[in-house]
C-alpha cells in the first residue's frame, strides 16, 4: 500500500484565463536559446517555464516513467485542505483535464542529449492526461525525415532555427487560441 | 564628441561588423527583442555566450587531448556551439564551427586541433568586436542618447 500526504495550494493554479496568457513549457539543452525563447514567447504574451532536459519536462508535466505521479494526483484534486490519500500501489486514477491544461504548449529543441525532443513527443502523445497538449519542435537542422517523422509521431508543427520573433507570433496565433 | 557623433560612431561601427560577416541578421532580431521592459537583453544574451562558448572552448581542448578521442562528444561541444552562435548571430563563429562538425565525421585528431584554432580565433575576434560594440552603446547613453536601430534592410 503507498500512501502520499500532500497540502493543496488551493490557488496555486492561475486565475487568468490560460487563453489571454498561455503557458508554455520551452524544453532546450541550450542556455543561450533558452533565453531567447523565453524573450520571444513572453513577447507573445504568453508565460513560459523552462527547461533543460526531457526528464525535466516529463516531471514538470507531472509523468514519471509514463505514469502520472502521485504528488500531481493529489494536488490536482483542489482541495482546500491537506489530503492523506492511501491507494494501492496498483490503482491507477484518471487524470483530470484540469492537471493537462497547466500547459498549453510545449516547445522542445529535437537534439538533446539523454532524451531526443522526438522521444519527449512521443512519451506526450503515449500519455492519457497529456496527449492533447500541442508540441512543437524545433531544430537547427533541416532533415525532411526528421521533420515527417515528428509529424507523423504529432508533432502540430516542426520550425528551423535560429526562430524569429516573427515565427514565434506565428506559432502562438496558430496554436494557442489567438481568437479574442 | 556630442551624441549625434557618438550615435553616428555606433551606427558605423555595428555596419561594418555585418560588411565583415562577424555578425548577421540573427543579431538584429536580438536587438529588436530589446525594449524598456527588458533593456539589457543584448548584453545578457551575449554575456552569457561568451561564458557558455568559453567553457566550450575547454571542453573541446580538454576532449581532444583524451588518449582515445571520443569525436561524438567533440561533436556534440561543437553541436552546442555552433547553435548559440547562430542564435546570436555570430556568423563566423557558426560557420566555422559547421566546417569543424565536417572533420569530426573524418576523425582526424590533428584537423581537429587546426580546426579548434579556427573557431577559437573566430570566437575572440567576434567576443573583441561585440564588447567593443557595447562600450560604444554606453557611450552614447551615457551622453543622453539612445540606441539607434539598423534597419535589416541597411
Amino acid at each position: 500500500m503507498a500512501s502520499y500526504y500532500a497540502s493543496s495550494s488551493s490557488s496555486g493554479e492561475v486565475t487568468a484565463d490560460h487563453r489571454d496568457f498561455p503557458h508554455v513549457l520551452a524544453v532546450d539543452d541550450n542556455h543561450v536559446d533558452r533565453k531567447i525563447i523565453e524573450t520571444m514567447l513572453r513577447n507573445s504574451s504568453c508565460r513560459v517555464t523552462t527547461v533543460e532536459n526531457g526528464t525535466r519536462a516529463l516531471e514538470y508535466l507531472g509523468l514519471r516513467d509514463g505514469q502520472p505521479n502521485s504528488a500531481t494526483l493529489v494536488s490536482s484534486a483542489g482541495c482546500q485542505f491537506p489530503v492523506m490519500v492511501i491507494l494501492p500501489s496498483s490503482y491507477e486514477i484518471p487524470m483530470p483535464i484540469q492537471q493537462a491544461s497547466k500547459v498549453n504548449l510545449v516547445i522542445t529543441d529535437y537534439c538533446m542529449p539523454g532524451m531526443t525532443g522526438y522521444e519527449l513527443l512521443k512519451k506526450i502523445k503515449g500519455s492519457s492526461f497529456l496527449k492533447e497538449v500541442p508540441v512543437v519542435i524545433v531544430s537547427s537542422e533541416n532533415v525532411p525525415t526528421r521533420i515527417n517523422k515528428c509529424l507523423e509521431e504529432g508533432a502540430k508543427m516542426f520550425m528551423l532555427k535560429p526562430l524569429k520573433q516573427s515565427d514565434v507570433k506565428k506559432l502562438r496565433c496558430h496554436l494557442l487560441n489567438c481568437r479574442s | 564628441m556630442d551624441v549625434v557623433q557618438l550615435q553616428s560612431r555606433l551606427s558605423e561601427y555595428l555596419k561594418s561588423l555585418f560588411n565583415d560577416g562577424t555578425l548577421d541578421g540573427q543579431f538584429l532580431q536580438l536587438q529588436q527583442l530589446q525594449d524598456e521592459s527588458n533593456p539589457d537583453f543584448v548584453v545578457e544574451v551575449v554575456t552569457l555566450f561568451f561564458s557558455d562558448s568559453e567553457k566550450l572552448l575547454d571542453d573541446l581542448s580538454s576532449s581532444l587531448e583524451q588518449p582515445n578521442v571520443d569525436f561524438r562528444k567533440v561533436d556534440a561541444y561543437v553541436h552546442q556551439l555552433k547553435g548559440s552562435s547562430s542564435s546570436i548571430g555570430a556568423q563566423r563563429v557558426k560557420n566555422a564551427c559547421i566546417a569543424f562538425r565536417g572533420l569530426c565525421e573524418e576523425q582526424s585528431i590533428p584537423a581537429c586541433l587546426r580546426c579548434l584554432q579556427l573557431v577559437k580565433q573566430e570566437y575572440l575576434y567576434a567576443k573583441n568586436k561585440l564588447e567593443t560594440l557595447f562600450k560604444l552603446e554606453k557611450q552614447v547613453v551615457a551622453a543622453g542618447g539612445s540606441i539607434p536601430s539598423l534597419d535589416a534592410g541597411s
